[in-house]
């Protein structure tokens, strides 16, 4: 009943972690870009969280956990035996 | 995508959320489900509470049996659901004002009663729905909307109160060390008995601006900077001004229900 | 049927219990604590629970918590206390949560006569929380009304899912009368949804009356707030939408005002006709066989017992007849002006009121007659 949420935007790493952004519920608040230790993430011209530098994300999700409005989340891949 | 995070809250129209941009509640919320999810428990399994007030919209979010009582009166409220649950996990999510202003009756005694519950104080500080007047929790001299010339009372130490009342579990964390705070809030939920986190929090819109604090990123850090772990107090003076964070009490005492459930047992045999 | 001597209260506490209430939540108050004391004795022998809160707004939001959650639950208290409780009444209103709430009523206002009786919060029943609402109020004249007219308030407020108070009041509260206790009652058991949790609706739009609903703790994830709601339970600012729940909720009694109504009367065509209702009525009944013992005029006497909602038509119907009203209430007149409305222009209403915490005695309402 409760599950229609918008398109997310996705971005993924060579190391296969994925940055899954809803850009209609970020709030352009800033905690995710300010407190991420690689700082991947950056306030585009939409005000908006949006990837920068994709291939630093180490995917510790503390993005994710911080982030008040449910905009961002992080997806590692399972790390298969051939890579 | 987190589909385990997203399935416990009720999406549609209800997002982007009320709350403002940078508002503390919305990082606390998000620690919570996280907690409830890691503790195994399933939106069937609990019963979320609030009062009024910015941070008691949060239940309406959540895909649970959720109640939105009057203003200060989610504790009461919540003891009536959990005696007629007791198998059901009672979170109570409050703001300062609710909680220790209005609501401040209610919490000293399910404290001393012990009724199984988890009260998580949202501490921003002020009454963010109505504007920004001073709470209880507002330091001395801050200002606010009622307190143009700085705050002139002083102010409670919820856990303090807390411990105080007899309350089995009381910890505190802020919404900058979230990771830490979902830890606190599993611990709570597990503890059987009146449990109290306290997660101080930043309210950027307005304690943060009558108070210069900048915004929310700046009060963050400011969180960051004044914290210091309960294990790196080694005398009273070391916590003067910083937030002493991490479990502040934790004793065991008989649960409240369980009691009673003894006195029927023996009103029964009679 | 078991032959025994009770109180008021505890008559109403044992037609509580009779009726189905597993859930009692309150605080020490003259004079209605016997209510709770027996309360705290026989709920632990029934599996049910018994809880003294911390003060009377605790009391309330417990009992409705519990009420929410699938008990039948109760509670109890007096003047003051029955102050305390008007927000949490106008929360069980507008969740639309059943539960009984006995006010047993004493001398006002504030500290006013803890010991002594009084039917000074008639208003109070009928408008003491803020906003237009609906409430249903009954008021016993004896023990044996005590009883019977908390099993009737336990069944109303369960089909309408409604607070139903109880207008009690020291002297029926204290005084013992023998009365005639039937071995059960029939218990009203609540419907359960019939429909998924993903098409469920705490407020559908089916009959406000016996209608399905959803508890906490049922996997059906219901939403219950005190902010004016939608058909979901989740708040709305929609102009439409918010005269459809106010429609909804004073439709509760304005659709039901029939079976809401209860009275006794008689000789209702004579000239004068006595109206009151609780205590009074005792006196009042009295003084109308004192006035007919030396004549053979007669005196009508109607005895509300269904205060709110207050049924217009059913009293006008019931004193078309009348000249002269003679309403008799221990007040400065609370019921006199309802009465008034009530009955044509020409018709003399006149007062008999005792606000000085003494029972009305016959003699002072033979004076009026």
């Amino acid at each position: 009943m409760y599950k229609k949420y918008p398109k997310p935007v996705e971005c993924k790493s060579q190391s296969g972690i994925e940055i899954i952004i809803i850009k209609e519920f970020c709030k352009g608040c800033g905690i995710c870009v300010e407190f991420c230790p690689k700082n991947v993430l950056a306030l585009g011209s939409d005000f908006k969280v949006n990837v920068a530098n994709i291939d630093a994300c180490n995917g510790d999700k503390l993005c994710e956990l911080r982030c008040p409005d449910y905009a961002i989340f992080i997806k590692k891949q399972k790390k298969s035996k051939e890579s | 995508m987190n589909q385990e995070i997203l399935d416990r809250l009720r999406m549609d129209d209800r997002f982007p959320h009320i709350l403002c941009p940078g508002c503390g509640i919305g990082s606390a919320m998000n620690a919570m489900i996280r907690a409830i999810a890691e503790s195994g428990l399933t939106n069937d399994d609990i019963c979320i509470i609030s009062g009024i007030g910015c941070s008691s919209r949060v239940p309406g979010y959540i895909d649970a049996d959720t109640f939105h009582t009057l203003h200060g009166r989610a504790i009461p409220s919540a003891t009536g659901v959990k005696l007629a649950h007791p198998d059901k996990e009672m979170i109570i999510i409050a703001g300062d004002g609710d909680l220790l202003a209005i609501g401040g009756n209610h919490f000293i005694h399910a404290a001393r009663r012990n009724l199984d519950m988890t009260v998580i104080l949202i501490n921003n500080h002020n009454y963010g729905m109505t504007g920004g007047q001073y709470s209880p929790t507002t330091p001395q001299g801050k200002r606010a909307k009622t307190a143009p010339y700085g705050c002139v009372e002083r102010a409670f130490d919820a856990c303090e109160m807390g411990i105080g009342s007899g309350a089995v579990f009381v910890a505190r964390s802020t919404t900058y060390h979230t990771p830490h705070l979902k830890g606190l809030i599993k611990q709570a939920m597990k503890k059987n008995g009146f449990a109290l986190v306290e997660v101080i929090s930043q309210c950027p819109t307005l304690y943060g601006r009558l108070n210069r604090m900048g915004d929310a990123v700046k009060m963050l850090e400011y969180f960051k900077e004044n914290s210091i772990t309960v294990s790196q107090v080694k005398e009273p003076k070391d916590a003067e001004g910083k937030i002493v964070i991490g479990v502040l009490h934790d004793i065991e005492a008989p649960e409240y229900y369980e009691s009673y459930r003894k006195v029927c047992e023996h009103a029964q045999r009679r | 049927m078991s032959i025994q001597l009770l109180s008021g209260n505890e008559a109403c506490a044992l037609g509580a219990l009779k009726a189905g209430v597993r859930f009692f939540a309150g605080y020490p108050i003259t004079p209605s604590t016997e209510i709770a004391e027996m309360m705290s004795e026989e709920l632990p022998k029934l599996g049910g629970i018994f809880i003294q809160m911390e003060d009377e707004i605790a009391s309330i939001c417990a009992m409705v918590g519990a009420s929410a959650a699938g008990m039948k639950a109760m509670t109890a208290t007096s003047g003051p206390g029955f102050s305390l409780m008007q927000e949490g009444i106008g929360y069980a209103i507008m969740t639309e949560v059943p539960c009984v709430i006995v006010n047993v009523q004493r001398g006002g206002p504030a500290t006013g006569l803890p010991t002594k009786v009084a039917q000074a919060d008639v208003m109070a029943a009928r408008w003491g929380t803020h906003g237009d609402h609906p409430i249903v109020a009954l008021a016993p004249w004896s023990v044996m009304e005590s009883f019977t007219l908390t099993v009737k308030a336990i069944e109303i407020s369960e089909r309408l899912r409604l607070p139903v108070l109880i207008l009690s009041d020291e002297i029926i509260g204290h005084m013992r009368e023998v009365v005639s206790i039937p071995e059960s009652v029939a218990i009203h058991e609540r419907k359960k949804p019939t429909k998924s949790k993903d098409e469920y609706l705490h407020y559908h739009d089916e009959t406000n009356f016996d209608a399905p609903f959803a508890h906490f703790g049922e996997g059906f994830r219901i939403h219950i707030s005190g902010l004016t709601h939608r058909q979901d339970g989740f708040p709305t600012n929609d102009p439409k939408v918010i005269k459809w729940k106010m429609d909804r909720l004073r439709n509760k009694t304005d659709l039901n005002r029939d079976w809401l109504h209860f009275d006794e009367h008689l000789d209702l065509d004579a000239e004068t006709v006595i109206v009151s209702y609780g205590s009074s009525a005792r006196a009042a009944l009295e003084a109308k066989n004192e006035f007919e013992k030396n004549g053979s005029k007669k005196i009508g006497f109607l005895r509300l017992i269904t205060l709110w909602p207050f049924h217009y038509m059913k009293v006008a119907e019931l004193l078309q007849n009348t000249k002269r009203v003679v309403v008799v209430e221990m007040n400065q007149g609370q019921m006199t002006r309802e009465i008034a409305r009530a009955v044509r222009r020409d018709v003399q209403v006149i007062d008999v009121n005792r606000y000085d915490g003494e029972l009305i005695t016959p003699a002072e309402v033979l004076e009026k007659l």
